[in-house]
């Protein structure tokens, strides 16, 4: 998808006045970020003061940070997303990298069935199988582990694909080269495949880790802990706070939440673009 | 029994290669016929055969030859698409073809395998062993955390059901008929033609008419059975719902936010971040919007224009309708994302003939930017639809909880209370088995709609 990287071909075809064009984006950014502006003045405002419904920030801020960071544990929560959106990433993308190297580069009796066995995996979403996968994993013994929360998804068809299909789009000469100077596998895929494949790795980064920082049916079943808990699920025990709703440090947790996975995707957007280009309409 | 529906099968799996594959070797028919039998085989061996036993009614023995047929058209299915790739009947195709054959190491056969083996445990572990184990669990009735289990057959299918056995087979048949009437009436009619565009509209009636077959085949409740029926509507409208909203917003926005102008980038980034927000927390935000003491949206009502809003998870409507703008919402960023990209595409060739022949700015968009976009459309549209079966959980668990009685419950809600609130894990697995059914038949239409697309979505 050539048109991913905007500028060079556009222009011309837009004429006319453009401030227009300004005010309907800004109007409609601020509707889009109207939740998450609202969520940020309710977090500085206590019950009070929210009912009164003023709007201006309020004097809690200090106070619910003090709430949901240290008294309630959100700290030790997002230091559990963290860990597992980490392993999972990198797990993954290792996995994939290795599979998408086996598909292309080798010819192996079984190939095509192998290549199936994966292929059908993109339509098994855990989710259709979540009893029998929690039960199965229970009789592991792995409730309340890190384990759990990241082996399952080590492994994933759409990681395969994604590299199998940037492998397959590079010169072919790679290999022959590389072959030449009598490069092993693993060599050829740390020197030469993957100084190829950082705008494919970040878009598989962003992707993964969003996915798995939000996660959130899978770990409100097999974590039952309070200390272990991923930030996502954390989230339901402070809609009760001091025995009633409290909105303020709800807000306050929510946006603490988001804030990780927005620092991921803002700043890797540009790979991030480029990379989901590849094997788009092919 | 069994056995005559697995030579059934061994006969069919040749029949269907003849007609549906360009090049029928010998060999083809051969794997034609083995694949359809371990098709076939697939469900009944993982249900232990019980729609076969003694004991077993007419519906069971209905239920279990077409989970064989399903299995053994399902594995043919995957062999034809594979074979037509490897014939290169597609137009692109012929390069997958080329690499699956592709090589170039020449080491020990057993390096290939290491590296995929890790990938291969993992799938085969914590996929397709639960997959397994989820049809297995449906025919059973056992409490979450007890070692002991009934087995029950299809009983947990059949009470999801209506009754009657005639209807029960006839909905279905007339969905089918439809379908294939519409397609036959296609095939006869000129393109271009009145006739054509009648059997296009046919083509969608009989679409729809699926959905209506399983809104009558589903229970409405009463007389010992499940009332799966409001599940099943729940779930049409809530996905319906987002989806739509999630598309249409995305497309609009997009259109608006695809010129280059200054600080286009940032507006850009403006537009798209909650791709990063987490259902959860969408819920979280939209729970204070919409909270019925607290939130800015009743008081807004209230003051500006002297509605009194109900309580939203007290009215159905209300609470289906903040269930798909949140949802919605947080989708929306992952549609502008593609739809930026895809409007990149647009031949300005296209528009500037268009222009040339005074078309409207109307008329530009619905003939030459949507025709433009419907790949990506339609990758979305199987997208969205994913989120919209499965990440909504969160937002619902933050919102309503399916309330108001039970009218947000959607499938995948229903499942978790049933399987694990209420501890019922045989009539939970059997409802994921539907789910998973839906997941299935979505894929394939993809599959068949679209040669050569990776979903980029999930996991």
């Amino acid at each position: 998808m050539a048109g991913l990287n905007p500028g060079v071909q556009r222009k011309g075809f837009f004429h006319g006045r453009k401030w227009p064009y300004h005010i309907a984006l800004t109007v409609t950014a601020l509707v889009i970020a109207f939740p998450l502006l609202y969520a940020a003045l309710i977090s500085t405002q206590t019950n009070a003061e929210i009912f009164t419904f003023q709007l201006t920030p309020g004097s809690a801020l200090r106070d619910h940070f003090q709430i949901v960071w240290f008294d309630r544990g959100l700290s030790s929560a997002m230091w559990n997303s963290l860990q597992q959106a980490i392993y999972v990433t990198t797990g993954k993308t290792v996995l994939s990298l290795l599979a998408g190297l086996a598909f292309v580069y080798f010819k192996f009796p079984f190939k095509w069935f192998i290549f199936f066995f994966v292929l059908v995996t993109l339509m098994m979403p855990t989710e259709v199988m979540i009893l029998a996968m929690f039960r199965q994993v229970s009789g592991y013994g792995w409730q309340d582990t890190m384990t759990a929360l990241v082996v399952p998804f080590l492994a994933s068809a759409t990681g395969a694909f994604l590299f199998r299909q940037h492998f397959a789009n590079l010169p072919a000469d790679l290999l022959e080269a590389a072959q030449i100077d009598g490069a092993s596998p693993i060599k050829f895929l740390t020197k030469i495949l993957i100084p190829l494949s950082w705008n494919v790795i970040a878009a598989m980064f962003v992707i993964q880790f969003v996915y798995t920082w939000n996660m959130f049916l899978w770990p409100s079943l097999i974590i039952r802990d309070d200390s272990r808990q991923v930030v996502q699920v954390a989230l339901q025990t402070l809609t009760n706070i001091d025995g009633s709703l409290n909105y303020g440090p709800l807000m306050l947790a929510a946006i603490l939440a988001s804030i990780p996975p927005a620092i991921v995707f803002v700043l890797m957007q540009k790979p991030f673009m480029s990379g989901f280009a590849v094997g788009q309409n092919k | 029994m069994l056995i005559a529906g697995l030579v059934v099968a061994a006969i069919l799996g040749p029949l269907y290669v003849r007609r549906n594959t360009i090049n029928p070797t010998a060999a083809r028919y051969g794997i034609g016929s083995a694949v359809a039998v371990l098709g076939a085989a697939v469900t009944p061996l993982a249900m232990g055969q019980c729609s076969f036993a003694e004991h077993s009614s007419g519906v069971d023995k209905l239920l279990g030859y077409l989970l064989m047929f399903g299995g053994a058209w399902l594995a043919l299915m995957g062999a034809r698409i594979f074979w037509d790739r490897a014939d290169g009947k597609k137009k692109g195709d012929a390069a997958f073809a080329g690499e699956i054959r592709a090589g170039g190491f020449r080491l020990g056969l057993w390096v290939p395998w290491v590296l995929l083996s890790p990938t291969l445990i993992i799938l085969l572990v914590f996929l397709y062993f639960p997959a397994a184990a989820t049809f297995t669990l449906s025919t059973k009735l056992t409490r979450l955390g007890a070692p002991k289990s009934i087995d029950v057959c299809f009983t947990n299918f059949t009470e999801l059901l209506i009754t009657d056995p005639f209807k029960l087979v006839a909905y279905p048949l007339i969905a089918i008929a439809l379908i294939y009437g519409a397609r036959f009436w296609k095939s006869r009619s000129e393109p271009g033609s009145a006739s054509r565009k009648g059997a296009e509209v046919a083509a969608v009636i009989a679409m729809l008419s699926v959905f209506v077959a399983l809104y009558a085949m589903f229970s409405p409740g009463g007389g010992g059975q499940v009332a799966y029926r409001p599940v099943y509507i729940n779930t049409v409208i809530i996905s319906v719902g987002i989806v739509a909203f999630g598309m249409i917003g995305g497309l609009a926005v997009a259109y608006l936010a695809f010129r280059q102008i200054r600080g286009g980038g940032v507006y850009r980034t403006l537009l798209i971040w909650p791709y990063a927000i987490s259902p959860a927390v969408a819920g979280v935000l939209f729970f204070m919007i919409f909270d019925p003491t607290a939130g800015i949206f009743t008081h807004t009502m209230d003051v500006w224009f002297g509605i009194d809003v109900p309580n939203y998870r007290e009215s159905a409507v209300l609470a289906q309708s903040s269930i798909i703008l949140a949802s919605g919402w947080k989708i929306l960023g992952y549609n502008i994302l593609f739809y930026l990209a895809g409007l990149q595409t647009v031949p300005l060739e296209q528009i500037e003939a268009a222009l040339i022949e005074g078309a409207s700015t109307w008329q530009r968009f619905t003939k030459v930017v949507l025709p433009a976009l419907s790949p990506i459309t339609f990758f979305l549209l199987i997208t969205n639809l994913t989120y919209a079966f499965f990440e909504v959980y969160a937002t619902i668990d933050f919102m309503t909880k399916g309330a108001p009685a039970g009218k947000t419950s959607v499938a995948i809600y229903e499942i978790i209370r049933v399987g694990v609130n209420n501890g019922d894990l045989g009539r939970g697995a059997a409802q994921s088995v539907l789910l998973f059914i839906a997941v299935i038949a979505i894929t394939m239409w993809q599959f068949r709609t679209s040669g050569e697309r990776v979903s980029y979505g999930g996991s």
